[in-house]
């Protein structure tokens, strides 16, 4: 799904050269649930951000679902990005002024997709993350957890083979970040790779493979998928009802 | 995804109302301001003859003194003397001709309710009505056997038939003036050219005349012109000596062919000239022109100065106008910087964004067109009330195109109001905005 080879990435200005990613090469496989962690200022953002094509690469190899991603113009990433990609941010990144519904649309609305099968993909994306019932719900009406099933009901509307989570649970409680990782979960187990950033070695150790970079290397690679920690069985089952709780 | 954007401006214009208030505001004095401006020069600029464009001409022949020209320009004289104007006329070597002067002549009228007044009257050839593509609500003009005979004939306007007649058909009834009986051979219809091109020295943006009549009876009753006279050297005693002066006073148009005929007509000038020249006249070197109805206006400089510097001013306004909605549009849009890098990281491309952000200026460019109108039209109603029967005032009316024109320039300001804010709006990096938010 995402493979990476001797990947470098360098900020310049007039004074200073940083090397943010130093021939980083990773594997991701189709369905993987993998997490990347590292401490701050590693290269995980800049990693996660090469991934979903908002930031270009100095050297190296990257290809997406097969496709070589090397050259390709704007219109070209942002259209990758929108077939293939599905983001989860720290913040949630919902826009405050359009409600649920006109939220979760806006990667729908760049595939151009028609009215009905948006508003199908809409609503079955919101009843997965069990906020069907409140579609017409503005942002600032959700608590912070709600806010990210949001966030993820958007992220997965467009049916995304790949889906980015950077610190999904950053902002949230204890209780809310476990509602959002039994979904991450659920939706990994129904066939989406997903690779998550994060500082937390509680949620990394679920994820089915932990990939470590210091200084913009992998230093500690997992090469096969292993069991993540038990799940409740209801929440396989239903998502929704799991993050309810 | 137009009318998604249409959308998602409306609603962004929403959310703050006061910013958008004044964006919409900041359009709408600069345009307001801007087309009051530029109605009145537009008015005043116009061409009543454009549709004869290659048609009517205005010679000029300079004969004025050796020793100072006529104008600083080097212009020939605005005016021609009688001999002149009656030599060309006489010629007839265009397909019509006419020479004119204004005068007044006093109405008395038959219904014994309506006082006597002073009519406003034009002497002229009966060439004037078809050269100038008059239009008659009653009647016609006159024939030449008319002008050679002095016939008591006239073309009254429409006004004046409303006056003394009601508004009735008046062919053929008789209309006395100065003691005399003259019968009415037509009516114009509504008719007001603006500048009145063919006789400006009584003012370009005044009304046609109440009373047109064959160019011998103003002789006959040895009359000059209310308007211009003008003379370098002394015309000497008695109208006899006035008219074989060389002091200037007919206005003087002929119809031609088209601008080969006017070349053709142009030689002929020339020819009449070397002719005068011969006995004794034109002192000055050979300055004899055929202008077209434009270019009489531009050399008569028929609007203004003022007109022209008020124009500018309220355009420097407008982009005083634009600057700060370039300003305002700026902070809108930067705040919006979260979202955008959210809608570049879900999928849309660099040219979306520009779209967006742009049918938003758009949508502002529409409201600011509506208010913009409004305050146009407010802005003419107060010219007119200002200014009344001078030539701003009678040019402060808004027609369809200039409608057009202030909506067209108000979509077209916000939008180049809108690039700049627009282009800064896609340079946003989303990578930088979605972590720090």
């Amino acid at each position: 799904m995402l493979r990476m080879n001797q990947l470098s990435k360098v900020f310049r200005t007039h004074m200073i050269e940083t090397h943010a990613l130093r021939e980083l090469s990773m594997h991701v496989r189709e369905g993987e649930f993998v997490a990347v962690t590292g401490p701050s200022g590693s290269g995980k953002t800049t990693f996660l951000n090469i991934a979903g094509l908002l930031e270009t690469f100095t050297a190296g190899e990257y290809h997406l679902d097969g496709v070589d991603v090397r050259g390709l113009n704007d219109d070209a990433r942002s259209r990758l990005r929108n077939e293939k990609i599905g983001f989860i941010f720290q913040g949630f990144n919902l826009i405050p002024d359009l409600n649920l519904f006109d939220n979760v649309d806006v990667p729908l609305r760049y595939r151009g997709f028609k009215a009905p099968e948006r508003r199908r993909r809409i609503e079955e994306a919101l009843a997965k993350v069990g906020l069907a019932s409140r579609m017409k719900h503005y942002p600032s009406e959700l608590s912070g957890g709600q806010q990210q099933r949001v966030a993820i009901a958007r992220a997965l509307a467009g049916e995304p083979r790949l889906l980015l989570a950077d610190e999904p649970t950053g902002n949230l409680d204890s209780l809310m970040a476990r509602g959002v990782m039994e979904l991450l979960e659920s939706i990994n187990e129904q066939g989406t790779t997903i690779v998550m950033v994060t500082h937390d070695h509680e949620l990394a150790a679920r994820a089915q493979r932990n990939v470590h970079i210091i200084d913009g290397q992998v230093s500690d690679l997992d090469d096969g998928p292993r069991l993540a920690a038990p799940r409740p069985a209801a929440a396989a089952a239903n998502p929704a009802a799991a993050v309810n709780a | 995804m137009t009318r998604y954007y249409f959308w998602l401006a409306t609603r962004s214009l929403r959310r703050n109302p006061v910013l958008t208030a004044l964006m919409v505001a900041a359009i709408a004095l600069g345009i307001g301001a801007a087309m009051t401006a530029l109605t009145v020069l537009r008015g005043m600029s116009s061409n009543p003859m454009a549709h004869r464009e290659d048609r009517v001409y205005r010679p000029q022949v300079d004969n004025w003194s050796a020793n100072q020209p006529y104008d600083e320009q080097g212009n020939p004289p605005n005016l021609m003397t009688y001999q002149d104007s009656m030599a060309l006329h006489n010629a007839r070597k265009a397909r019509r001709q006419a020479a004119m002067f204004p005068n007044f002549l006093a109405v008395e009228p038959a219904n014994p309710e309506v006082k006597p007044f002073l009519a406003t009257v034009l002497f002229t050839h009966g060439d004037f009505f078809p050269m100038f593509d008059v239009p008659f609500l009653f009647g016609g003009g006159w024939d030449r056997q008319s002008d050679d005979n002095n016939a008591r004939v006239v073309v009254i306007s429409r006004a004046m038939n409303d006056r003394l007649f009601g508004g009735a058909d008046s062919v053929g009834r008789r209309l006395r003036m100065q003691g005399e009986d003259y019968i009415v051979s037509g009516v114009l219809d509504a008719w007001q050219p603006q500048p009145r091109f063919y006789e400006i020295s009584s003012g370009a943006f005044a009304d046609v005349e109440d009373v047109f009549v064959p160019f011998g009876i103003g002789i006959e009753k040895e009359l000059t012109s209310s308007a211009n006279n003008n003379c370098f050297s002394d015309p000497g005693a008695g109208y006899q000596a006035w008219l074989a002066s060389d002091c200037i006073w007919m206005a003087f148009w002929v119809e031609l062919e088209g601008a080969a005929d006017a070349a053709r007509y142009k030689d002929f000038l020339d020819a009449y000239v070397q002719e005068q020249k011969a006995r004794g006249r034109f002192p000055r070197p050979l300055n004899n022109r055929v202008n077209t109805v434009a270019e009489w206006l531009a050399q008569q400089r028929v609007v203004g100065r003022d007109a022209q510097t008020q124009t500018w001013l309220a355009f420097a306004f407008l982009i005083v106008c634009l600057i700060n909605t370039v300003g305002l549009l700026l902070a809108k849009f930067m705040a919006r910087a979260p979202e955008i890098g959210l809608r570049r990281a879900v999928g849309a491309s660099r040219k979306q964004v520009f779209a967006q952000f742009l049918t938003e200026s758009g949508v502002i460019g529409i409201a600011g067109a509506a208010l913009g109108l409004l305050l146009t039209w407010l802005g003419l109603i107060g010219l007119r009330a200002l200014y009344g029967d001078t030539a701003t005032g009678r040019m402060a009316e808004l027609d369809a195109g200039m409608t057009a024109i202030v909506v067209l320039a108000a979509i077209g300001a916000s939008l180049l109001a809108g690039l700049f804010p627009t282009w800064r709006a896609c340079q946003v990096t989303p990578a930088l905005q979605l972590k720090s938010n």
